[in-house]
């Protein structure tokens, strides 16, 4: 069906949208329910969002559990540039931002968070940086998209949406806090960039 | 943007864009040093050689934390321990060096220009250590990271810088770098140690120590290079630490929330006085600890190279 929308003349200009603002809405409010069914409580949890747009999820998952629990759940950042393994491949490399766990790492259940999880490679060096700060009790992983086409034998805990995608498609994630909008669309990469401008 | 070349040569003709990458990089490893773990896995496929043609403590050893805390692979080469005493050439040595697969080579050399020459026959990155009386340029990002960390900005900070001018790397580094960054330079030393016509490189000499002083933020003080000094250049080092030394009174001086610096090593009591070395105002530590952040950036930064940055969930 995609593959027609897109071969076909009247395009859509910024691919097509998979989740709107209230789909979003919607899958992060069941993720937050299912994080607090699964540990039971809100103790002892921690978000941690993977820069960018994973830091801003992990915030909003805390504030949704926040009201359904009660109770505050730190959330940290991680920047994993540094643990990153095509560092040697050359690739130009964004400014780096800092990794912040302002908490203790060491007995934690860990949620990490990020937007689309898609080969497993960004999985393993968060999870790499974190056990380098202390041992958690145990680290979930929640995410918006699962778009397949996994490199490492990883898997989320928490899924948003799970999507079919071919490595032609790029899954474009768009957040109020730093897109102005909420949406996730799949285009196919050489109109990537224009979705990017829009 | 990364940075333009592949080698840190010098601060000369660098752009303010890429002191400024290079400063906010170092924001992100000054982080990795609080951590249980000073450690991240960056570099772990670079082999580094560190070079040391003259005597280092700081420098040597700053370099040496910023390779291993970034996992790359170092091994340190000294004369006194070398073929060099079997009076080997630099270009020989280095080329030997290279024909080992190396990928970086951090270099202090008393000549200035070695670091260039280097870079005529090998592939790897260069990084200048100090050259004779030209540049340290990791000394002079340093310095700036601890200005920028403690004003928040370069810009229109007065800095004045004390001492022997003519023979220092730390000064023409620092001139380049804090001019580029917008900051106001002003030297002073006996006449005799500041170098001729330095005024076309933007800064105001002054030969008068309390003259220079009023209405400044920054004091960096500098080290008297006994072992440069060939010849006598003033009459003595009680009447230089008279004419020239930072003391506690020459501190009134100053605009308030100023600042002592000093590359060290410190002759005490001769260009700074003990109480001024060590008060409240010094950060000549503080320089110390954020030199390790400030060469991991280079680091990491030199390996970064050009290309299109992907993608990968």
């Amino acid at each position: 069906m995609r593959e027609a929308i897109f071969l076909g003349a009247g395009m859509p200009k910024s691919g097509s949208v998979i989740l709107d603002q209230k789909a979003i809405g919607r899958a992060l409010a069941r993720i937050a329910h299912e994080i607090l069914e699964r540990n039971g409580s809100a103790k002892n949890l921690a978000l941690v969002g993977i820069r960018s747009r994973g830091a801003y999820l992990a915030e909003r998952l805390s504030k949704l559990i926040e009201e359904i629990e009660k109770s505050k759940v730190p959330v940290g950042y991680l920047d994993i540039t540094l643990y990153r393994d095509d560092i040697q491949t050359k690739l130009e490399q964004p400014v780096i931002q800092k990794t912040e766990l302002m908490f203790d790492v060491v007995d934690k259940v860990m949620v990490l968070v990020d937007d689309v999880l898609f080969t497993g490679r960004t999985i393993r060096a968060a999870l790499d940086e974190i056990i380098d700060f202390g041992r958690p009790k145990a680290i979930q992983l929640a995410v918006l998209i699962d778009r397949g086409n996994r490199e490492l034998p990883i898997r989320a805990d928490y899924v948003g949406k799970n999507l079919t995608t071919t490595l032609r498609e790029e899954v474009v994630v768009k957040l109020v806090e730093v897109d102005g909008e909420d949406s996730v669309a799949v285009v196919t990469k050489n109109k990537v960039r224009h979705a990017l401008k829009k | 943007m990364p940075l333009r070349s592949k080698h840190l040569l010098g601060l000369e003709g660098m752009s303010k864009e890429e002191i400024t990458l290079i400063l906010d990089t170092a924001e992100t490893f000054r982080e990795v040093l609080e951590r249980p773990i000073k450690k991240v896995p960056t570099l772990r496929a670079v082999t580094v050689v560190n070079l040391f043609y003259e005597a280092s403590t700081r420098t040597r050893i700053s370099f040496e934390l910023a390779e291993k805390r970034l996992s790359a692979d170092s091994v340190n080469f000294s004369t006194d321990a070398s073929s060099v005493k079997k009076g080997e050439t630099l270009k020989d040595t280095v080329r030997n060096l290279a024909a080992m697969k190396i990928d970086m080579v951090v270099i202090r050399h008393r000549s200035a220009g070695a670091p260039h020459f280097l870079t005529r026959f090998l592939d790897a990155s260069v990084i200048n250590a100090g050259d004779g009386a030209h540049e340290h340029p990791t000394q002079a990002l340093l310095d700036m990271y601890t200005l920028r960390k403690k004003y928040g900005k370069l810009k229109d900070l007065r800095v004045v810088i004390v001492g022997d001018i003519s023979h220092s790397r730390v000064a023409r580094s620092n001139i380049w770098g804090l001019k580029t960054m917008g900051a106001e330079v002003a030297i002073c030393g006996p006449t005799t140690l500041l170098p001729w016509e330095v005024e076309k490189m933007g800064v105001e000499a002054s030969y008068n120590l309390d003259e220079a002083l009023n209405g400044t933020d920054v004091v960096m003080a500098l080290r008297i290079q006994q072992e440069r000094l060939q010849s006598n250049y003033f009459p003595s080092l009680r009447e230089y630490s008279q004419l020239f030394g930072i003391t506690k009174e020459r501190l009134k001086l100053l605009n308030k929330n100023f600042t002592i610096m000093h590359p060290g090593p410190i002759n005490r009591g001769v260009e700074i006085s003990d109480e001024v070395a060590d008060g409240p105002y010094s950060v000549i530590l503080d320089q110390v600890t954020n030199g390790v952040a400030v060469r991991m950036a280079v680091l990491y930064l030199l390996r970064g190279g050009e290309g299109k940055f992907e993608e990968s969930g």
